[in-house]
């Protein structure tokens, strides 16, 4: 049992410590579900100082404060979420990599799926407009049968004389 | 009619947004500027000893309550632009309406008071800050960053980079001064 442990320990530290990012030894925790579950929220938080990486590859100095930071509310018994909050109250959910859903940030959420609805809505109008107008001409009225009756009449006498070229 | 006029709706997307990529050219706006969330939040809580080897009593919370406009600068004796704007620091001393802070960001105590003691001290008090943990929780990524605080000790206007007369026009504005 206590060597089945051992090598649950090992194989999980072998886990963590292969993407090392910029996570220096002794910001490491002693507790490995700890320590994994500081990583996996370190790679949502953004690092302020460059901006678009996660604290948990960034080399800046805040970024490491913040990764001890994260690492300390954990040990304190915070929730991940509660780690995030604590962090986006401070820095404001720009802090987040994953923007939260709320009323300000619906545009970014539900944005692309309106123009996307609205470009097929315009698309479906243009093509079922221009089949109406395919399968539905205007019959023609007494006075243009009339004409059209006299060209093709007139059309097929002069065709007869011609009759032995065919 | 009607139908014409669904002819424009391309055109005037275009227009929004060209005037937005056109907004984004010509405004003086930071895109790597970050709003801060402290804004109209009370000043958080803090107690700060002041740098080692210095007299005076340090900065904390209750220092900022007290009835008066506040600026609160973060500095430290490493950040270059700090430097460039130490001289309109110590011009601000000769105001009377305005009292100046300082927080000494994450800085060995002996480069800072050189430091001070070279460029001249602006502050009326300065509390050292020496893990960091007090720039956290006031939103700081960068220095020098200024926060403007007002009688009531609540934060009114957060400036990142090098704060000049211009700039505390601006935040002086919000509060009506």
């Amino acid at each position: 049992m206590r060597a089945l442990l051992l090598a649950l320990a090992l194989a999980l530290a072998a886990i963590i410590a292969a993407p090392a990012g910029a996570v220096e030894p002794d910001e490491i925790l002693d507790d490995p579900v700890l320590e994994a579950r500081a990583r996996a929220l370190s790679q949502e938080i953004r690092c302020l100082v460059c901006q678009n990486e996660p604290i948990d590859s960034s080399g800046a100095d805040l970024a490491r404060d913040l990764r001890i930071l994260v690492r300390e509310r954990l040990v304190a018994g915070d929730s991940d979420d509660q780690v995030k909050d604590y962090l986006a109250a401070r820095f404001g959910d720009y802090v987040l990599l994953d923007p939260p859903m709320k009323l300000t940030t619906y545009a970014l959420w539900f944005g692309p799926a309106l123009i996307l609805l609205l470009g097929g809505f315009g698309v479906f109008r243009f093509f079922s407009g221009a089949r109406r107008a395919h399968v539905a001409p205007a019959p023609l009225s007494a006075e243009e049968r009339a004409r059209l009756e006299r060209l093709l009449d007139a059309e097929a006498e002069q065709d007869e004389p011609g009759a032995e070229n065919r | 009619m009607r139908r014409q006029l669904l002819y424009l709706i391309p055109a005037v997307i275009f227009g929004v947004i060209a005037g937005n990529f056109l907004w984004g050219l010509i405004s003086d706006r930071d895109p790597r500027e970050i709003p801060s969330v402290m804004i109209d939040q009370p000043v958080p809580e803090f107690d700060l000893e002041p740098i080692e080897g210095m007299a005076g009593p340090g900065l904390k919370s209750a220092d900022l309550t007290g009835g008066q406009v506040t600026l609160v600068n973060f500095f430290a004796s490493w950040c270059v632009p700090c430097r460039a704007e130490h001289p309109f620091l110590i011009e601000l001393t000769r105001r009377e309406d305005i009292r100046l802070v300082g927080i000494n960001y994450k800085n060995e105590p002996e480069e800072a008071r050189a430091w001070l003691a070279q460029l001249g001290n602006p502050y009326a008090a300065i509390g050292a800050d020496t893990t960091g943990r007090v720039g956290i929780d006031w939103g700081v990524y960068g220095l020098p960053e200024t926060f403007l605080i007002d009688a009531q000790g609540r934060i009114r206007y957060r400036h990142t980079g090098v704060i000049d007369a211009a700039a505390l026009n601006k935040a002086l504005q919000g509060i009506g001064k």
